[in-house]
């Protein structure tokens, strides 16, 4: 199956647990805490951001912990913000056009 | 972008979509115009530094309209709009696709609908974009080539904020 941070990105449980892990690096039981659901449906979203490569895995002692990779997560920002960016110059344009266009109505 | 003017952008995956929803200072008559005539068209659509230049337009259902981004180095990317209905002063839905300079439809390249609508806000008009995409990768693409084409200046400011981010 295809995955992308785009679909990691997608679902409300995996950006709560982004938000979670921005803050502090945390163990999977840690972060199953925080939610309503079963520990094995923490784990697939785990998982999936995982394959994604949003987060990480790292090893604490005895323990696994997951981390978040800024560097993917400034790939999604960098992506959208840069097609974001066209439409708003694009717009700003516009503004530029539309202020010609009342002008000239104007003295006619 | 003036602060006092709506703007919404939203990425819609699920859909394959994209919202854009954008508020103008000027009535319905003057945006509808500035969305459908080349002469304005060719003025505003291209993202700079790129231009749009009109070989044709012909607005009406089933109508179309040709024209080129023109680069800054004089490099061509054709493109065509089929018009498949219109609303005068409300709204219309077009077809948009990449092309060769003779019309021939790209069919490797991303392919698109867009359904735009005007609503009249007083002395303002509010413009919305539905962009629907066939599949995911399509959307993918046209993020990435957005992300390549002609915008380093943008680039540079964003590896700015981002370094400054991490610090």
């Amino acid at each position: 199956m295809r995955r992308d941070v785009f679909q990691a990105i997608a679902d409300p449980t995996r950006r709560a647990i982004i938000l979670l892990i921005a803050a502090q690096a945390m163990t999977p039981n840690a972060i199953a805490a925080h939610f309503d659901i079963t520990r094995q449906a923490v784990s697939k979203h785990l998982q999936i951001l995982a394959e994604c490569e949003l987060v990480t895995q790292a090893q604490s002692g005895r323990e696994v912990i997951y981390e978040l990779n800024g560097a993917k997560m400034g790939e999604v920002d960098k992506w959208l913000e840069q097609f974001r960016k066209i439409w708003e110059d694009r717009f700003t344009e516009l503004d530029k056009v539309l202020l010609t266009i009342k002008k000239q109505r104007n003295e006619k | 972008m003036r602060s006092n003017l709506t703007f919404d952008f939203t990425v819609d995956k699920a859909n394959k979509s994209i919202l854009i929803k954008r508020e103008f200072d000027a009535p319905v008559s003057m945006v509808w115009d500035a969305y459908t005539k080349s002469e304005y068209l060719d003025q505003w659509w291209a993202p700079r530094p790129w231009k749009a230049r009109t070989k044709h337009m012909d607005f009406r259902p089933g109508g179309e309209w040709r024209y080129a981004m023109v680069g800054p180095e004089g490099e061509e990317h054709w493109a065509i709009a089929r018009y498949r209905s219109v609303t005068p002063q409300q709204g219309f839905d077009v077809q948009d696709a990449f092309t060769d300079a003779e019309g021939t439809i790209n069919t490797n390249m991303p392919q698109a609908n867009w359904k735009v609508t005007f609503q009249p806000q007083g002395e303002r008009t509010i413009v919305e974009f539905v962009i629907t995409y066939e599949k995911l990768e399509d959307l993918e693409a046209t993020i990435q080539m957005g992300f390549k084409e002609g915008l380093s200046m943008a680039m540079e400011q964003l590896d700015e904020k981002f370094a400054a981010g991490k610090k």
